[in-house]
């Protein structure tokens, strides 16, 4: 009678709903194994970083005070020798990606809370309209040398007088939902296609290197997430409240900012998170927007490379380290929320 | 009299005043670089002094990339094609004629002829590239590498993705731990995944290298060997972005109602079923967002080949975008928006097939 007992507790789940003891011992072991998988390149680099020269040369070296004697030299010289360049790219990397975040939040709240309230209708005739004077005005000034100036005042007043005529001739309206897709499918767009134009421009009003182009460029790759995670927080609110200070006279920027915005913290902090870290981690516009004293910290860490010696792979492992220290801390505090104010838009697509 | 009529103004227009902001810096920064590219591409640029000197010569840029000097950049070489290049070919070509034919059969409209008909002509030069190049023997180009990095990088972050998210999704002792861990390598830098990937992979001092050592591979250095560097890439990339499939369908596996499979368990189902039948159809709309945007990242990379390989060995692990990027820095800007604008093109059209054919069939079916 035993028997059978066991073998049904081993391999059968006790009750509905529950797990076999088989089914949790190979969880288990996959689970760990996983966990082994992810966190040992994470606990290389943090001893690399307390290894001296000879014990990252000399092979490998797993376990601190047994293997090797820790020392804290790559840090003195992140610290002290090194402090300038490490302290401005790292106060380059806060200020750009606290800034660009508030303002691609901003930007992109009101922009998704207009979308899911206000019902919009541009025509499209006026928009292709105003896509070909811009191709033309590129034109212009690309070819014939036009002063840029010149060009957009012109091709700015000739869209002031004609828009209405020519929206006229033929309409054909577009709806929000038409809106809201053109934004978000603006994150396709692989920033390789349009860094050279914006370098291009930015060097154009001698701006190149400024943290105001960085920012720029970051709040605006980053408004179609924005836009869309918050486009659907705002609709999942419900609209008595809005409407009931509506009748007591409130103005739209009122209702935004005293009833939408406090109600959508998760939301906004979720959002707020991810666009911090998008920024913080971001590499390939840095790479053409900064030269020197806008330098970011990944252009600090992948410039570290350049140097006669090799890779210094204790100073390096060091700097990734103060990469990624904040932003750890910050995500495992804040992890509950991001799924959940992602999940919001992934379900809806 | 004058403040309630602005205010009027003010209220009428004032949805139009929140919307303009993020339109505004979107065709500032986003569709005027668009065009701007488009232009240059089409032309040849100079950097001169303080400005750059333009030069038109149509489409020479692109003829270079696709059937000139660069041809072996971005495409790959070609020359006779292999038997079993041809074989495939063959049936990938009837295969996708036969999807039209099925398509028009049941349903017609126009629109939705001239869409299949884009996805169709771009799986078919994809597919006789494939079979040309990796089929045949011959070397491939940086979309070829791209492509590589897209569709087998995705397809094993969603595989294990997925086995993780599910495995979490039950009650037991220590998920909650799991989870903290499992999502963490998301939040480290590109750059520093690069870096500490370089390190795992050094055969001499690096953490593995008994294990080379044993198997005798002490003295191979993986970044001479375009398989192994590419490899190593794709590995990196998915132990950053396995953690995102993994935050995402986590919260859909937890989404399903208990009940469902509890009832399904009750009447006899067993694991596999309740998976196939129940858990699964819900959870396949955000599992289909949820690789739409991967994929749709996945097409940018530029960091891991640039940090770990510099798009070495030769040009075996070069991104589109790391080509465009080495045309730019040796300063040959309309090679690198032609570069980029057919990086964009292979993008929008796969992106934007697989958002109509599999995630927006789920939404139609489902309504």
């Amino acid at each position: 009678m035993t028997k059978p007992a066991a073998r049904r507790s081993l391999f059968e789940p006790p009750d509905i709903g529950q797990m076999a003891t088989a089914t949790k011992i190979v969880l288990y072991t996959v689970l760990l194994a996983w966990s082994a998988f992810v966190l040992f390149p994470i606990y290389w680099l943090i001893i690399t970083s307390f290894k001296t020269i000879a014990a990252v040369n000399q092979g490998p070296y797993f376990l601190p005070w047994i293997d090797f004697e820790p020392s804290l030299h790559a840090w003195k010289e992140l610290f002290v020798n090194d402090y300038r360049d490490t302290f401005r790219a790292y106060f380059n990397s806060i200020v750009i990606s606290l800034s660009a975040t508030a303002l691609a939040i901003l930007v992109g709240s009101m922009a998704a809370y207009a979308l899911s309230r206000v019902k919009f209708a541009p025509n499209l005739i006026t928009i292709l309209y105003f896509v070909g004077l811009l191709a033309l005005t590129g034109v212009a000034v690309g070819i014939y040398d036009v002063d840029w100036r010149v060009a957009a005042a012109t091709a700015i007043a000739l869209f002031f007088f004609l828009a209405r005529a020519i929206g006229r001739l033929y309409q054909l309206r577009l709806q929000n939902g038409d809106i809201l897709f053109w934004i978000i499918s603006q994150r396709i767009l692989a920033p390789i296609v349009v860094v050279v134009p914006i370098y291009m421009m930015f060097q154009s009003v001698r701006l190149l290197d400024t943290h105001l182009a960085i920012i720029l460029t970051y709040t605006v790759i980053n408004l179609p997430v924005v836009v869309w995670l918050m486009y659907d927080f705002f609709n999942s609110i419900p609209r008595d409240l809005e409407e009931s200070a509506q009748l007591d006279g409130a103005t739209m920027i009122g209702i935004f900012r005293e009833i939408i915005l406090p109600l959508s913290r998760a939301g906004l902090a979720a959002t707020t998170l991810l666009v911090v870290i998008l920024c913080w981690n971001e590499y390939l516009l840095a790479l053409f927007l900064s030269t020197n004293k806008a330098q970011t910290m990944p252009i600090l860490v992948a410039a570290m490379n350049a140097g006669e010696r090799g890779i210094l792979w204790w100073t390096m492992s060091a700097v990734i380290m103060i990469m990624i220290i904040p932003v750890v801390i910050m995500a495992i505090l804040l992890q509950k929320y991001i799924a959940k104010g992602i999940l919001v838009g992934a379900v809806k697509g | 009299m004058q403040t309630s009529r602005v205010s009027e103004w003010l209220d009428r227009h004032m949805g139009r005043l929140f919307l303009m902001p993020a339109v505004v810096l979107i065709l500032v920064f986003s569709i005027f670089p668009l065009v701007a590219s488009l232009i240059i591409a089409f032309a040849r640029i100079r950097l001169t002094g303080g400005g750059f000197s333009v030069r038109f010569v149509g489409l020479r840029n692109f003829e270079k990339q696709f059937f000139g000097s660069e041809q072996f950049h971005l495409l790959g070489t070609f020359t006779d094609i292999s038997v079993i290049g041809l074989l495939f070919g063959l049936l990938a070509t009837l295969g996708l004629i036969w999807w039209m034919v099925l398509y028009v059969r049941a349903h017609f409209s126009v629109v939705g002829f001239l869409g299949r008909m884009i996805t169709f002509l771009m799986a078919l030069g994809l597919a006789w590239l494939f079979s040309a190049t990796l089929l045949s023997g011959n070397l491939f180009g940086t979309l070829g590498t791209t492509l590589f990095y897209v569709f087998v990088g995705c397809g094993i972050q969603f595989l294990i993705g997925t086995a993780l998210a599910y495995a979490c999704s039950f009650q037991f002792r220590g998920t909650t731990s799991f989870r903290v861990i499992f999502f963490v390598p998301m939040m480290i830098t590109p750059i520093g995944v690069g870096y500490i990937f370089r390190m795992m992979a050094d055969t001499t001092k690096g953490p593995f290298s008994g294990v080379w050592q044993w198997v005798g591979l002490g003295e191979f250095a993986w970044a001479s060997d375009p398989w192994a560097a590419r490899i190593f890439i794709v590995v990196a990339d998915s132990w950053q972005w396995i953690p995102f499939v993994f935050i995402m369908l986590l919260a859909a596996f937890e989404s399903v109602p208990r009940d469902f499979t509890e009832a399904a368990e009750l009447d006899g189902a067993n694991a596999w079923q309740k998976f196939t039948e129940i858990t699964w159809p819900h959870v396949l709309p955000v599992a289909a967002t949820v690789m739409l945007i991967r994929v749709i990242e996945a097409f940018k990379i530029v960091d891991l080949p640039n940090i770990m390989t510099s798009g070495g060995p030769g040009i075996a692990t070069e991104s589109v975008s790391l080509q465009s990027y080495f045309a730019w820095r040796s300063l040959d800007l309309g090679q690198a928006s032609a570069i980029a604008y057919v990086l964009l093109f292979v993008t929008v059209i796969i992106c934007v097939s697989f958002f109509n054919l599999v995630v927006l069939a789920r939404v139609r079916k489902a309504s």
